[in-house]
């Protein structure tokens, strides 16, 4: 590791070649064990280990959000609708399957067996009533499937991602134009989901997820750990994954892409497929998190998939640092937990004296110029705190977005 | 009855000469005091024909249920409560005429019925009554509860009119009368056409009742019926399940066995856990119910399933028409024409007034943009936070009009003065904020996004969640109403004149002053600006805050028509961003276009889907992903070398 470009010279898989993964992936597993055995002790309860579970799905998609901004320079406001589509996706499945099974147990007691007819009336009844509808609309043409609804949490925000992408990266939008039409795409949805005649429930959103058909005997304190571990295997598995996708010669690719786009054009590069490999394949990481994250919220609306969501995902991942896999996890981890507990009331008041400060309303604030702060004089974030750590070995990555595509050999030490 | 009444009137003439009110009433005192709606014609026309100046009066009254009788004569008064008792008037002069005590009076409550038989012999004298708003008044009625017996009073009542507008509302509404219920189907054709280019609700309501039609089926088309048009069971107009529902209620063909009369009577047919031959256990699908229920529907007297072929069989054996209530089909094919005339009128005052819609809304989205399009266009960065700076004009206005009571004074006080606020707060977040974050522009909107949800949030916690109102001085209430279909409200006449004053204010600051010009050379190309002694950086600064200050109006203007609340800004941002990058950046008319063009097409969207505006947006924000394709630097894209930039 002395000597030059050792991953373009001798090609090692990632983990090997950056230590910063093995730490992350240390650090995951003792959290998920440890949280496993406190759990399993009594000692922390359900709904805390349902909180664990959501923010690791919240960093899995921070990471993302990390790749496609950080690494890539793409500043997506629309990220977060991915994420709401693999809810929906999955949340689909979830509630027409755990209503077919209630609907099923109160048919039995009927002197007639039911038939497939009446029981599907009966789902779409109870499903649908809510916005004046009783039949099942197109867009839940597969929810009786789970493996064709698994299918639809990767193929509709991949097809998407996809599609917006190639219309977007084709025409070069860039910079804040590029962000501000990722912002329209999220409203978009948003707004379309919120009509009642979309099938997806308007504003009702899809409720009940929490309930895992099949799993009824299981009780929420073993789904909740379930979550936990299957949240803490993507978050492990979209780490890899990222890291090896921003590695060697690809990630220096996509970071130029950030830094100099014309000039990597004019180097010979195909900046369009990459970008949109990177576009796509975020977003349906994401949407994989968003599916993991909404069994265990249990309820889905589209005031999730609105244009502020995706924004504090950029937030999270701006306070967390930039440029680095875990700086992003670590940001969401930690804004999203101290945003639940100072929005949750656990905060204590300030008084003084002429005025308490409540955190439940001055949070947004501290939060709003924290971030203004951290923008201004800290843009490695929380993330660059891991540079102050002497190392035995020189730094290893990138320098970041501050200092440009600087590989270890270039950049001050 | 007329012949009865005229007999009436011959038996009583000789005494009706030296009758007062009182007398003719207690000719007959039931037929007052306890009507029904059959036998009080005859006396209301009794009343009407003996031309006593005081009869209307009273029909008023009784219809009213301002009549009192005392009990121990019979006689009519009217009265008003004093303490226990009454003080009575004398119904022909309204002089007081006595007290009585409790008790000794019984109201006159005519039922509704001959309340309206009352109220429509009433209109008779207010048509010609001397008050206009009275005469108005009759008209409204007639208007609203249009009634055959009504033409002759109106007709007669034309003949004295002095007051122009009410004599061309008179003649009107006779010829919607006649066109509705005139016995010669000439007069009713010719009035029906007199109709055609008239485009009010009335008069459309008038021809729609003459083309009332409602669906009916027989075996063969029946030679007297007026057939609006045939129907195609199977169509979108009849579909095939509908046609047959019409034949079972017309009683031509056996209505079908719903699934949940089968249901039930197999579950009434149940035995030992079997129905007839079949086990209930088997019944789990809808072919093995219909075996079922054939198998036992002979046996109990159930009637028998309606096959498909059969449904098809009877539906293809009868003609379905939409036939219209009226008989006559020269009437009805004239309210045809005159209706089809009066719909292209119609159809292009909509056109005009959802021009005027979107004029509107245009004029709303350039006053939005245009401060954020003038900061992108110099400066290359997107604020956040200006969408807040909406709010907080908005907010300036509301604190203005607490402290000024006057409208008008406090909406003159609180323009400049929003001006002044916003353009302060911009000026400082430049200074402090964007300055240090000089060619970071993706930098820059993640951070003027911090301050946006922190001042959104400050303004939740000083003014409260629930919506300001700020209101609009008197003279700018109401509407401009055109006619029926097109009309505006004077507050977005308001808006636009404010928009088109920015408009050219915005200009001339551009073209024709030092400021403008040092605007123009920033925005095309900074370094050279910088090299011919123009100081950027100020530049950029009062730039910022012209672009907060004129937010800060912007807000003031939405906040007249909207509510003020501190998350009106967020409802605006995306739109004005929309704004500024289809119209390109940093050029006042691309903006113009921009809005335009949104406004136009938002409305437009919302016209072919009136009930659904989230569709309308959802359909803008995708038309605008795709406009991009085609200008990818919006309509007025800049040229040359500042492009590049």
């Amino acid at each position: 590791m002395t000597t030059a470009p050792s991953s373009t010279l001798r090609p090692r898989f990632v983990i090997a070649g950056n230590s910063s993964v093995l730490w992350a992936l240390l650090v995951l597993a003792l959290v998920t064990v440890g949280a496993t055995v406190l759990a399993e002790a009594g000692m922390i309860s359900t709904s805390f280990v349902k909180t664990l579970g959501k923010t690791l799905c919240l960093c899995l998609a921070a990471i993302a959000m990390d790749v496609v901004w950080g690494y890539c320079g793409i500043l997506s406001l629309g990220h977060m609708a991915f994420f709401g589509i693999g809810g929906y996706a999955i949340g689909q499945w979830l509630m027409t399957a755990r209503t077919t099974d209630i609907v099923t147990q109160n048919l039995a007691g009927q002197p007639l067996p039911p038939t497939p007819r009446e029981i599907e009336q009966a789902v779409a009844s109870q499903i649908f009533g809510v916005v004046g509808a009783d039949d099942f609309p197109w867009i839940w043409a597969f929810s009786h499937s789970l493996a064709l609804q698994l299918l639809m949490v990767v193929l509709v925000p991949g097809v998407l991602a996809g599609l917006f992408g190639w219309l977007a990266f084709r025409s070069r939008v860039t910079g804040v134009y590029l962000s501000i039409l990722t912002q329209g795409m999220t409203l978009a949805l948003s707004l379309w989901l919120f009509q009642n005649d979309s099938g997806l429930r308007g504003n009702n959103g899809l409720s009940g997820l929490q309930n895992i058909p099949g799993l009824d005997q299981w009780g929420q304190d073993r789904i909740s750990l379930l979550f936990l571990w299957a949240s803490a295997g993507a978050l492990g598995a979209g780490y890899v994954l990222f890291a090896w996708l921003t590695s060697g010669r690809r990630g220096s690719a996509i970071r130029a892409i950030r830094d100099d786009e014309a000039r990597l054009r004019f180097l010979g590069h195909g900046v369009e497929g990459l970008k949109l490999l990177v576009f796509t394949l975020t977003a349906v990481v994401t949407a994989i998190a968003g599916a993991l994250y909404y069994p265990q919220a249990g309820i889905i609306n589209p005031g999730e998939v609105a244009p502020l969501a995706s924004i504090y995902l950029a937030v999270w991942v701006a306070i967390g640092g930039r440029g680095r896999l875990y700086g992003a996890a670590l940001g969401a981890a930690l804004v999203s937990l101290l945003s639940s507990w100072f929005t949750g009331g656990g905060a204590p008041d300030i008084p003084l004296g002429f005025y308490t400060i409540q955190w439940t309303d001055w949070w947004t604030v501290l939060l709003g110029l924290t971030f203004v702060a951290v923008t201004l004089w800290a843009p490695k974030g929380l993330g660059g705190l891991f540079d102050l750590v002497p190392s035995r070995k020189p730094r290893q990555g990138d320098w970041g977005p501050d200092d440009g595509a600087w590989r270890r050999e270039e950049g001050q030490p | 009855m007329r012949i009865l009444l005229a007999l009436l009137v011959a038996l009583w003439a000789p005494a009706a000469g030296a009758q007062t009110l009182q007398d003719l009433l207690q000719q007959e005192p039931e037929a007052i005091s306890d009507p029904s709606r059959r036998t009080v014609g005859e006396v209301l026309d009794r009343l009407v024909d003996s031309g006593l100046p005081e009869v209307p009066v009273f029909l008023e009254r009784w219809q009213g249920k301002e009549v009192w009788q005392r009990k121990s004569d019979g006689l009519f008064f009217y009265a008003e409560e004093d303490g226990d008792g009454h003080v009575l008037y004398d119904i022909s002069t309204g002089e007081e005429a006595g007290r009585t005590g409790p008790r000794e009076l019984s109201e006159l409550k005519p039922n509704a019925g001959v309340r309206g038989v009352i109220g429509s012999a009433l209109i008779e004298f207010q048509l010609s009554d001397p008050d206009p708003a009275r005469r108005q008044a009759a008209l409204d009625a007639i208007a609203k509860d249009p009634a055959p017996e009504q033409a002759a009073p109106l007709r007669a009542s034309l003949e004295g009119e002095e007051d122009p507008d009410l004599m061309a509302r008179k003649e009107r509404l006779l010829a919607l009368l006649s066109a509705r219920f005139d016995e010669d189907p000439a007069a009713r054709v010719a009035a029906i056409e007199a109709l055609g280019a008239d485009i009010s609700v009335e008069a459309r309501a008038v021809l729609n009742q003459i083309l009332a039609s409602r669906p009916a089926v027989a075996a063969t088309l029946p030679e007297d019926a007026n057939v609006a048009r045939l129907l195609v069971p199977g169509s979108a107009d009849l579909p095939r399940e509908a046609a047959y529902v019409m034949l079972v209620e017309a009683g031509l063909a056996p209505p079908r066995v719903t699934e949940t009369e089968i249901r039930d009577a197999l579950v009434a047919s149940i035995a030992d856990g079997m129905v007839g031959e079949t086990p209930v256990a088997t019944l789990g699908t809808d072919a093995a119910r219909h075996a079922a229920y054939d198998a036992i529907a002979p046996a109990r007297g159930l009637p028998p399933r309606v096959t498909e072929a059969e449904v098809d069989a009877a539906i293809s054996t009868h003609v379905f028409w939409q036939g219209y209530a009226e008989p006559d089909a020269t009437v009805t094919a004239a309210a045809q024409r005159a209706l089809g005339t009066a719909e292209t009128r119609v159809a292009l005052w909509q056109g005009a007034d959802l021009l005027l819609d979107a004029v509107s809304l245009a004029s709303i989205y350039f006053l939005a943009a245009i401060g954020l399009a003038i900061t992108f266009g110099v400066m290359g960065v997107i604020n956040m936070a200006h969408g807040e700076f909406i709010m907080m004009g908005a907010y300036t206005g509301y604190v203005v009009q607490t402290l000024v009571p006057d409208y008008t004074l406090s909406l003159l006080l609180a323009l400049p003065l929003a001006f002044a606020v916003t353009f302060a707060a911009g000026v400082a977040m430049e200074r402090l904020v964007i300055h240090h974050l000089a060619h970071r522009p993706l930098e820059t909107l993640l951070a003027t996004f911090g301050i946006s949800i922190a001042l959104q949030q400050v303004a939740k916690n000083v003014f409260g969640t629930q919506a300001r109102p700020l209101t609009s001085p008197a003279w700018l209430d109401g509407a401009w109403v055109i006619n029926d279909v097109a009309g505006i409200a004077y507050i977005r006449i308001a808006i636009f004149v404010l928009a088109l004053l920015f408009l050219g204010l915005l200009l001339f600051i551009l073209k024709r002053t030092r400021l403008g010009l040092e605007v123009r050379a920033v925005t095309q190309n900074p370094g050279m600006a910088a090299s011919l002694g123009i100081n950027p950086d100020r530049i950029g600064m009062l730039t910022f805050g012209l672009g907060s200050g004129i937010a800060g109006i912007a807000g003031v203007a939405i906040g007249l028509y909207a509510k003020v609340t501190s998350e009106m800004g967020a409802d605006y941002i995306v739109q004005s961003f929309m704004t500024v990058v289809v119209g390109g950046v940093g050029n006042v008319w691309g903006t113009l276009a921009g809005a335009g063009l949104i406004g136009g097409f938002q409305k437009g969207v919302e016209w072919l889907n009136p009930s659904n505006t989230l569709a309308a947006q959802t359909f803008m924000i995708l038309f605008i992903i795709a406009f991009i394709q085609v200008r990818p630097r919006g309509i007025v894209a800049m040229k040359g070398r500042a492009a590049g930039a």
